[in-house]
């Protein structure tokens, strides 16, 4: 990070204290990167040519209507005073209103979130120990048959389309042995257990989805650590298998394994646009979606910001939960 | 501690026609079977310590690790007895052989470094063996480890045991490696090349340490160098392996002062190169004046000044960190000095690399440590060594091909090898066509980064000789970077001594290498082992033994 | 040369074969399409008979034609966005590690920006605001995919060029280009092709993915992902003319993958060696 400016005093403060230091830099960057991100998002659809009031009215644009809408929506200010307007709305919660229904984007996205959200906490409380798990596995019995099965499987895995698994659950489970759900509606009225339900497959076809990368991932973590050096030291020391994994692979592995899975949770993020159209779901992927279709652009940049806040923190998470897992920082010299 | 030795006269370890293979993976060829040691046997009786020694390859290693019933990587013993107190450990299967590694037998590695985990303190991985396998409680096995790291010349051998591996320095990671072994009172340990990676004045007190706590413990031990000098002051038997065969087996005295076969004699009378330094010195063909150099905001030399005559080797040494290579960044441009100036033959050289001319480059040539590194994997010999003749000189086509043809002669390795990839070659003959690859050039001065510390002994003795014939044909200037005071001792006319960024020591090699000394060059001069016997204990009598490592 | 085929495993073979029949549909469409593009010929979602082999559409096109000319589409913006991404990522990573200081720093900072939103997320962000067609689709997986080649790209390049060889060249006084171009990417080409074949196939889930949310390949023109879209109602009544296309989609991604399995594995037990890739 500072590594190009002769910075003395906080390079001897970074001496002192890398733990700290370290992790106070990076939430600097993370928030940075928020800050970047709200302006590429804003401004990335500023810089882009076409007049959205034009494309909002269509064909229909006279003069007379462009120049109406355009005050209607606020388009006649500055591009800066309305980047500001809409920061500072943000920080009041306040997301503006959707152009294409006039609702409140802010009250939208809250439901929708947490809909989103489920989806995906759901799909990671089962992908995260499962695929560790098959990486374990994949570790314990390498290069035997099991391990070179569930490395094809995982490479088959990895190359298939989200909606292609989805379709396939759906021929399978719905429509050739009626046990799962479709679509996959949920209310608010819905009690949790009900909405697991009718959300089984599109959790199930998340997954499929991820689990592959997670555990091809977490085996080259493990594999990187179970050839190293000490591992050796353990086994010449005459400790049991299971001890020297427990003891000595198992702490240096966590980081990259946290590493792999806030990773993964991100991808997750991104894997529930698709599985909600899919399933004609109630969350952020598919309000996005929907309003990228009608170029609602307010509802987009709100989405857009989300999604990129979620994964900027879920990368912020991963990196300093590594650091806060590598001994040469928490035990400087 | 101090073990009773026993008086039964069966043997600790017998190692009987031992046999081990591996896969090897050629490039772009089907994998095969190839065997790394053919047939060794051996005793080794309670409290000896038995040197194997051999060039890299020789299936030392291998062997030492046989001793735990351990193959490393894809490394299977494929037949053989290896047998403990009677008992032939490779076939205890799994459970039973974690009786024997930690309790019976421990290992110390090459590389202390990597082998401790860097999760844990040190203390916890001391005692680990001690304890998992039953042999003390707790507060016994601390205590014990404690009395350890004093034998070991650790500082502070209370508090010691409370750091992480990264909080303390090479050597005395090794040293607590050894505690780490001789914890569980084993009955042996296999030492595996433990001071190879560590600089001269720290792998003495090394060598000390472990030899007085292999004394006092009365462990036998195996100990596996692939530098005689070394072996030869601490085992009371030496097995000369090559190839993974036996070549000779005998006490110490005896393959040191008068060995049967050739092979351990080459090995006994390596550094067999001798140059009489040159009589004139005061020619400044090439001279750094005045240099400070630093990267970033650390300084790394401090006024260094120092001058090399036309046709004669200066040789820098200096261990790890001492700024001799940043030196030779410096000369070559690639590092500009904060002050200072580099001459060359009369003229001032700009600091830069990139405002020198393509003529001052091509007089300044520079040989690699790692030839494997030096040379691009793509190219072939012949492009290698073709590239600055057509640079320099424009030589293409059969031009280029005949004069590649005749330099791969002078380097005594022939026109056959002008076709080949850097991977078909060996270590030593990389380095030839390094070598080549800079005479293509005809430059007058050669910076040299350690080319041969990478090598094995009589390999790097070959390139040596190359090296001092090609300067008498040539009147070649050379700059010899090294932390070996025998090569010094081989090829220079003047020597420069550096240790932390300063140039401690600079004249003709007859008085930089003669007393009076400064108090480094001293430590220095006295900390290379000597291919004798009782060399350790002359120079510990006559020193105390400071940790120099910290 | 023997040797080297003979050492091509079975699973890389079978990757080629795939990729191939791929190449093949897509260069020569018109002539092994048995119906056109858009010809409806019979009633919507006819069964698979003789005469069409998987059976028709949601308009009653057939959908083995439909097929064909789908990886026309498919194969042509996934391999032009990503050989675009290639070209615009490697040039400025090298030129990154090459002149290092502000250049670089100013690169990458970029860089992570760019990364520091999800690729989906970004595309659908861009393509609310700009006109949905062909030409702009490429631009946009270009630009996005040249993110993940710079990284790759740069760190290459810093790898190499702390080399000893690297540093041989520049004492001898050779100029970046040749550094570059000579010392440097001949030994970055492995990784780099094997990381090509990633993007590629990592472009062919995505254009799928864009057209399948309706934001790509607009209709009437075929493609694998909008054929997916276009006969998705026919799942819930048991008709699985969407899943034929999503295969294709599934067969040549495993496919390309591998092949780059293979071309990794390749690499890392060349360390050092020799290749005559």
């Amino acid at each position: 990070m500072n590594d190009h400016i002769p910075v003395f005093p906080l390079a001897r403060l970074h001496g002192r204290y890398p733990l700290t230091t370290r992790i106070v830099g990076r939430l600097l960057l993370s928030l940075v990167l928020l800050v970047a991100s709200s302006l590429l998002i804003f401004g990335g659809i500023e810089a882009l040519p076409g007049d959205f009031a034009t494309t909002y009215l269509g064909q229909a644009a006279t003069p007379q209507a462009v120049a109406n809408i355009r005050a209607e929506l606020g388009l006649d200010a500055p591009a800066y005073a309305r980047y500001l307007d809409w920061v500072a709305g943000l920080l009041h919660g306040d997301f503006g209103h959707s152009w294409a229904s006039g609702q409140d984007i802010g009250a939208q996205l809250g439901s929708r979130l947490s809909n989103s959200l489920l989806l995906a906490g759901a799909a990671a409380i089962i992908a995260v120990p499962l695929s560790i798990g098959l990486g374990l596995i994949a570790v314990l019995y390498r290069d035997r048959l099991i391990d070179r099965l569930i490395n094809l499987f995982s490479l088959a895995a990895v190359s298939l389309p989200e909606f292609f698994v989805a379709y396939l659950l759906i021929l399978w489970l719905v429509v050739k042995n009626p046990v799962a759900a479709f679509p996959a509606t949920v209310y608010a009225s819905m009690g949790l257990g009900a909405k697991l339900v009718t959300i089984a497959l599109p959790v199930a076809t998340l997954v499929l989805v991820v689990i592959a990368h997670m555990m091809r991932m977490t085996r080259a973590a493990i594999i990187n650590v179970m050839d190293s050096a000490y591992m050796e030291t353990a086994a010449l020391k005459g400790l049991s298998r299971w001890r020297a994994i427990l003891r000595h692979a198992t702490p240096n592995a966590l980081a990259p394994i946290i590493n792999v899975v806030a990773l993964n949770l991100a991808y997750l993020i991104v894997g529930v646009v698709v599985v909600e159209v899919v399933f004609v779901y109630p969350g952020m992927g598919q309000y996005m979606v929907d309003a990228v279709t009608v170029r609602d652009l307010p509802v987009v940049q709100a989405c857009g910001l989300v999604f990129a806040a979620i994964y900027i923190l879920l990368n912020m998470t991963a990196d300093i939960l590594s650091v806060l897992a590598n001994p040469r920082l928490r035990h400087p010299r | 501690m101090d073990k009773p030795l026993e008086t039964d006269k069966r043997p600790l370890l017998q190692v009987r026609d031992l046999r081990i293979g591996a896969t090897a993976y050629p490039p772009g060829e089907p994998p095969r079977k190839i065997e790394i040691v053919k047939g060794v046997s051996f005793d080794l009786e309670r409290g000896k310590v038995l040197g194997l020694i051999g060039e890299s390859g020789a299936g030392k290693s291998t062997i030492g690790l046989a001793a735990l019933a351990y193959g490393r990587g894809g490394v299977k013993i494929t037949g053989g007895r290896v047998l403990l107190d009677g008992e032939d450990i490779l076939g205890l299967g799994r459970r039973g052989i974690r009786g024997v590694r930690g309790t019976r037998v421990c290992y110390v590695s090459q590389s202390a470094a990597a082998s401790f985990n860097p999760a844990h303190r040190l203390m916890d991985q001391v005692i680990e063996a001690t304890l998992r396998h039953g042999l003390a409680t707790a507060d016994e096995a601390r205590a014990r480890a404690v009395r350890l790291f004093g034998l070991l010349g650790l500082p502070e051998p209370e508090t010691f045991g409370n750091r992480f591996p990264h909080q303390v320095s090479g050597g005395q990671l090794q040293r607590a490696m050894t505690a780490m072994a001789l914890c569980p009172e084993p009955e042996l340990i296999v030492f595996d090349e433990p001071t190879t990676a560590l600089d001269v004045t720290t792998q003495i007190d090394v060598l000390a340490a472990i030899k007085s706590a292999i004394e006092q413990t009365g462990t036998a031990a195996l100990y596996i160098t692939h530098d005689l000098a070394v072996v030869a002051q601490v085992a009371d038997d030496i097995m000369v392996l090559r190839h993974g065969e036996t070549v000779e087996h005998a006490d110490t005295r005896k393959i040191i002062e008068n060995p049967d076969e050739d092979y351990t004699r080459d090995l006994v009378n390596v550094r067999a190169v001798r140059h009489t330094e040159a009589a004139e010195q005061s020619d400044r063909f090439f001279e750094m004046a005045g240099i400070n150099a630093a990267y970033g905001p650390t300084p790394v030399l401090h006024d260094v000044s120092l001058h090399v005559p036309r046709g004669q080797t200066l040789a820098i040494v200096g261990e790890s960190g001492s700024g001799k290579s940043t030196l030779a960044r410096v000369a070559t441009g690639l590092l500009a000095p904060n002050t200072g100036d580099v001459r060359f033959d009369g003229e001032t050289l700009p600091p830069q690399l990139k405002h020198r001319t393509r003529e001052q480059l091509r007089r300044m040539q520079m040989i690699y440590q790692m030839a494997d590194t030096a040379m691009n994997p793509r190219q072939t010999v012949g492009q290698i060594i073709g590239r600055p003749l057509r640079f320099y000189e424009g030589l293409r086509g059969a031009g280029q091909r005949r004069r590649v043809g005749e330099l791969l002669d002078q380097i005594e390795m022939g026109q056959g090898f002008i076709d080949r990839y850097p991977a078909e070659l060996s270590g030593g003959q990389k380095q030839r066509v390094a070598i080549a690859r800079a005479l293509a050039a005809k430059p007058d001065l050669i910076i040299c980064d350690e080319p041969t510390s990478a090598l094995d002994p009589l390999v790097a003795d070959g390139i040596l000789k190359l090296l001092t014939g090609l300067q008498r044909e040539r009147g070649l200037s050379y700059i010899f970077i090294t932390h070996d005071i025998a090569i010094v001792r081989a090829i220079a006319d003047s020597v420069a001594v550096m240790h932390r960024g300063r140039l401690v020591r600079f004249g003709p090699k007859s008085g930089a290498l003669s007393p009076p000394f400064d108090a480094y060059t001293d430590l220095l001069l006295k900390s290379v082992p000597e291919m004798r016997l009782g060399w350790l204990e002359e120079v510990l009598s006559t020193r105390q033994i400071e940790s120099a490592d910290n | 040369m023997k040797q080297t085929l003979r050492s091509i495993p079975v699973s890389a073979w079978i990757g080629m074969a795939g990729i191939t029949v791929a190449v093949i549909c897509a260069l020569f469409a018109p002539w092994l399409a048995p119906y056109g593009e858009n010809q409806i010929v019979g009633d919507p979602w006819a069964p698979s008979s003789a005469e069409y082999l998987l059976g028709l559409d949601n308009l009653g096109r057939d959908l083995l034609s439909r097929l064909i000319y789908g990886a026309r589409t498919t194969l042509f913006v996934a391999f032009v966005s990503t050989v675009l991404a290639f070209s615009l990522g490697s040039f400025l990573s090298f030129a990154a590690a090459a002149m290092r200081g502000p250049v670089d720093v100013g690169l990458s900072r970029i860089n992570d920006l760019l990364m520091s939103i999800p690729t989906l997320i970004f595309a659908l962000i861009v393509l609310s605001a700009l006109p949905q067609n062909m030409t702009v689709l490429i631009l946009v997986m270009a630009v996005l995919d040249a993110t993940r080649v710079f990284r790759l790209g740069r760190a290459l390049a810093l790898d190499l060029s702390t080399m000893d060889f690297v540093e041989a060249a520049r004492l001898r006084g050779e100029g970046t280009l040749w550094i570059i171009f000579r010392e440097i990417l001949p030994n970055a080409l492995t990784p780099l092709l094997a990381e090509f074949g990633l993007r590629l196939a990592f472009a062919v889930l995505f254009i799928s993915t864009l057209s399948f949310l309706g934001l790509g390949i607009q209709p009437p023109t075929a493609d694998w992902g909008g054929m997916v879209k276009d006969n998705k109602d026919g799942i819930i009544f048991g008709v699985s003319a969407a899943l034929v296309p999503g295969a294709a989609i599934a067969v040549l991604t495993v496919s390309i993958n591998l092949v780059v399995d293979w071309l990794l594995k390749r690499t890392s037990s060349l360390k050092g060696g020799r290749g005559d890739g």
